[in-house]
């Protein structure tokens, strides 16, 4: 035992002192959050919108006015026909259409009740999304100040209409992401660089030598990083509640106990690495190639998975950073239990057995 | 003279890592520069090829002034050093061809110096190899002509033949006196001893300064020592500086 | 009494794009208790690959090797047990102290520090003053201390040092050869090898190793008895023209440039002194000189390499 935790003693040393790469792991993580968090929900303020306005009479004139007096919004062009909406988003600039239906007044005070459409370019998903809050926010606004004490209220509805990215993934998606690949990158491409350099410096050679079992090399080996990882995990954890306001709505510790998981597969896909690459460049390398990019490809929070061919979703079936996505999303933001991710934790369960078997196999004994 | 140097000092803060050194090199001289690591050689031989500045002292290296002509002094100089300045991934040929280019040779001087070189190492058949694939006395040898390409007064060696077998060593330190004999000066830093008794001269550098200057042969007489070995470790012992 | 280290017609075979390369080529020979063992020869003579089949880190292609009586495939876990390795970069972790690094290689053999500092105190004593200094600005010598302090920390009974004197000035090569005989008084074994023909006549027994193949095997006195030629140091005022001028001369079977000497071996097994003189005197060399002297390890190396 005491072997095994002078070797981890030693691992965090090797970390410790190396203050650049420490910086990176910790910092990373922190500024990818802080970043995207401040651009997303960056303040919105006179924002370009347009009016279709088919009905033409006092209330949709009322509404107009009102819309166009608050500091959100910039009413900057008039359109005259469905046709013209289209158009105007294409011509970028514009963010939301507000469209009056025929008949909104006539609706509105006959049948108590009337519709609004709101459509809005969601290729900014955030913007989007705040922008319809608001206008729907004014249009409550008109609504109650319509009916004072009337017994019979009037009522107008809010179609929402999002635009290019009708899911809306936005800060909310963007944690998960986040986690999922800062956990990747530290444990797979840090493991995998801090055992490539033990071959190089030719340290690894005495360690074979030495009665230590190669199995507990390898736990040595990775333990510090599941630290560092799990500091990580709190970090962000810490800065998308307290920074980004984005709550944890399941448990906290089911959220923990997946994101160790997912860290464990990360690790073995690490040692993976390790066994074949020979030096720290082609393990870092390989690590951005077969860990990084599929990530952020087919994990499914910068394009959504399930718009690819046929041929991409089967891929990303085998990425593990696809499985912990959907698990951190199911529990995090929609607050969903164990009950509703079990299958997810299985097959990630799975792929970090066989990794890890497969890794522990092919750990040489021996140099070539 | 090719190389004068008188109280040639360099001091880093307080540290005082090369000590008023005085000495001269004559043309075509093989001068070994000895010293136990930490001594000073390297810096030293680093103001002496114009890369750092003298704290205090003058030097003058191919007539330039070391202070205000290193320009001068690096084209009049080559260099080798143990860890081959020869890219491994290059070929024969197209390592000659980049430092040949480096030192502004015309391309017409570039084709003939090339086939020359490529004739006296009898390396014709390998000039499209990479130097990877070469074994280490050939890159070795290779190193030292590419070094010499560009006619340079004087050649800095840093410890040139570790590790090749004594074959290979003999027939290098064989075109190290051609060369010497054309009229190049050869200046050898090194701490292995063997390759000092190489040497017309040898300097003997302990903690900063030259503790001896003279030929390997007058050195062995005057401290009764049967090897350059001997001569060192005499000399070397007395060293404060650990070396750590 | 098995012997520490017996080889038999080892093999070890690399292979490149272009075919193959026979780092070893079927070599064999066995080591005695208790002695300085050198394996002498240049870079690229298969020294490394030996050290690793023989510390369990490589396998070889054909041929066995065991050590310590253990077999280096089988029971490679038992050779393990009791070897100390020092492989040839220093394998010390450069961010770590000098401690550090001892407690480690300490840990990891399962050693006490306390227990073994017998062994190590004469060569730990002098690298102690620096003891919190991280590995990686040690000099040389000390870094050399280190790595062997560490290959020893576990009262190994048999140590394979894997060219511990490259890169390292005389003097620390000098007290690192006292060390390994003060290890040797103990009762180690020790396999040493070396690119520095100078160093065979610090080791009991040497094998000189060129290409994969042993030139001869034999104490360092044995090899140089054996060269059976006279050779003869030669200098002038020209030694370049003198080089080639003996080299052209039909009567001389070699002449290699030996620092300030030329050493010459003539055809004629009773030419000598005068055949010399007289070369020498027809070309009117200024300062001739001409003396015999005995073969050194260098001259018996080359003489073989040309077998």
């Amino acid at each position: 035992m005491k072997q095994f935790l002078i070797f981890v003693r030693k691992e965090w040393y090797h970390i410790w002192r190396d203050k650049r790469t420490l910086l990176i792991l910790i910092g990373m993580p922190i500024i990818q959050i802080v970043l995207y968090g401040f651009a997303l929900t960056n303040e919105i303020k006179n924002s370009r919108i347009a009016v279709l306005d088919e009905s033409h009479d006092p209330s949709t004139l009322a509404l107009i006015q009102k819309i166009d007096a608050s500091r959100y919004f910039e009413i900057t062009r008039m359109l005259h026909s469905p046709a013209d909406v289209e158009a105007v988003f294409r011509q970028g600039r514009t963010r939301l259409v507000i469209i009056f239906p025929l008949g909104f007044r006539g609706d509105l005070l006959h049948g108590h009740r009337a519709q609004v459409q709101l459509v809005a370019d969601a290729s900014d998903p955030n913007t989007a999304n705040m922008l319809t809050n608001y206008a729907e926010a004014i249009i409550n606004d008109y609504q109650q100040s319509l009916n004072g004490d009337q017994a019979l209220p009037y009522q107008i509805s809010t179609q929402i209409r999002m635009l290019y990215n009708p899911e809306l993934k936005g800060a909310y998606n963007f944690v998960p992401g986040v986690l999922a690949l800062v956990l990747m990158l530290v444990c797979a491409m840090m493991t995998s660089m801090s055992i490539v350099r033990e071959k190089e410096m030719g340290s690894m050679e005495v360690i074979l030598v030495s009665p230590l079992k190669p199995f507990r090399i390898i736990i040595a080996k990775t333990i510090p990083y599941l630290l560092v990882s799990l500091l990580n995990i709190v970090c962000i954890l810490v800065l998308s509640v307290y920074a980004l306001e984005v709550p944890i709505r399941g448990s906290l510790w089911l959220l923990i106990g997946e994101s160790m998981l997912f860290t464990i597969t990360s690790l073995s896909v690490g040692l993976l690495i390790s066994n074949s690459a020979k030096t720290q460049q082609t393990a870092m390398f390989t690590s951005m190639m077969s860990l990084f990019l599929p990530t952020l490809l087919f994990s499914g929070f910068l394009f959504p998975v399930e718009n690819m061919p046929l041929p991409l979703r089967v891929v990303s079936n085998v990425v593990p950073a696809k499985w912990y996505y959907i698990i951190v999303k199911s529990v995090m933001i929609k607050g969903l239990g164990p009950a509703a991710v079990w299958k997810e934790t299985l097959i990630l369960t799975g792929m970090t057995l066989v990794l890890l078997g497969i890794s522990i196999r092919n750990f040489k004994i021996r140099l070539a | 003279m090719v190389i004068t140097a008188r109280d040639l000092t360099k001091r880093f803060g307080a540290f005082v890592a090369v000590d008023a050194i005085s000495f001269e090199v004559r043309k075509g001289e093989i001068f070994g520069f000895l010293g136990a690591n930490g001594a000073g050689k390297t810096t030293a031989m680093r103001m002496l090829c114009g890369l750092s500045l003298p704290s205090s002292g003058q030097a003058t290296v191919a007539g330039y002034d070391v202070y205000r002509q290193t320009e001068q002094i690096k084209r009049s100089i080559g260099y080798m050093s143990q860890k081959f300045s020869l890219y491994e991934d290059l070929t024969v040929r197209e390592n000659i061809r980049f430092y040949a280019g480096i030192y502004q040779l015309s391309d017409a001087r570039i084709r003939e110096k090339t086939a020359k070189l490529l004739q006296q190492l009898h390396m014709e058949e390998q000039e499209k190899s990479l130097v990877r694939s070469l074994p280490l006395g050939w890159k070795q040898k290779l190193a030292f002509a590419i070094a010499i390409v560009h006619d340079p007064a004087i050649v800095f060696l840093d410890e040139p033949t570790g590790g090749v077998d004594p074959m290979m060593r003999k027939e290098f330190w064989s075109t190290i006196y051609e060369a010497s004999d054309r009229g190049i000066t050869i200046f050898v830093t090194t701490h292995y001893m063997d390759e000092a008794e190489y040497c017309h001269r040898v300097s003997i550098m302990v903690d900063g300064r030259i503790e001896a200057l003279d030929s390997p042969g007058r050195l062995m007489k005057r401290y009764a020592a049967g090897s350059m070995d001997d001569v060192f470790l005499q000399l070397a012992r007395k060293a404060s500086r650990t070396g750590a | 009494m098995v012997k520490p280290v017996i080889v038999e017609e080892l093999v070890k075979k690399y292979r490149m794009k272009r075919g193959e390369v026979k780092a070893l080529n079927g070599i064999s020979f066995s080591v005695e208790k208790g002695e300085v063992f050198g394996i002498i020869g240049p870079d690229g003579a298969g020294k490394t690959s030996l050290f690793r089949i023989l510390n369990t880190l490589l396998l070889a292609d054909q041929g066995r090797a065991t050590v310590n009586g253990y077999d280096t495939v089988g029971e490679y876990k038992k050779i393990r047990q009791c070897i100390g390795y020092m492989p040839g970069r220093f394998s010390l972790y450069q961010d770590l102290s000098v401690r550090e690094n001892l407690e480690f290689f300490a840990a990891i053999f399962n050693a006490d520090i306390q227990e073994n500092y017998l062994l190590i105190k004469d060569i730990y004593t002098q690298i102690e003053p620096f003891r919190d200094r991280r590995a990686g600005q040690l000099s040389g010598g000390m870094k050399q201390k280190l790595a062997l302090c560490c290959a020893l920390i576990h009262q190994p009974e048999i140590l394979f040092l894997d060219e511990p004197t490259t890169g390292v000035d005389a003097v620390s090569r000098k007290e690192f050869w006292e060390m390994l005989h003060r290890l040797k008084e103990r009762g180690i074994t020790i396999l040493v090898s070396t690119s520095y023909m100078d160093e065979a006549g610090l080791c009991d027994r040497v094998a000189l190793l060129q290409k994969g193949n042993i030139l001869s095997i034999d104490t360092p006195e044995g090899i140089r008895g054996r060269f059976g030629k006279a050779v003869w140091a030669v200098r002038a005022s020209e030694m370049f023209r003198l080089l080639n001028e003996l080299k052209g001369d039909p009567s001389v079977e070699s002449c290699y440039p030996f620092g300030q000497y030329h050493h010459v071996v003539l055809k004629a097994p009773l030419a000598g002194e005068t055949d010399l003189r007289g070369i020498m005197d027809r070309e009117r060399y200024a300062e001739a000189e001409v003396r015999p002297i005995s073969p050194t390890i260098e001259d018996c190396f080359m003489a073989l390499m040309k077998e």
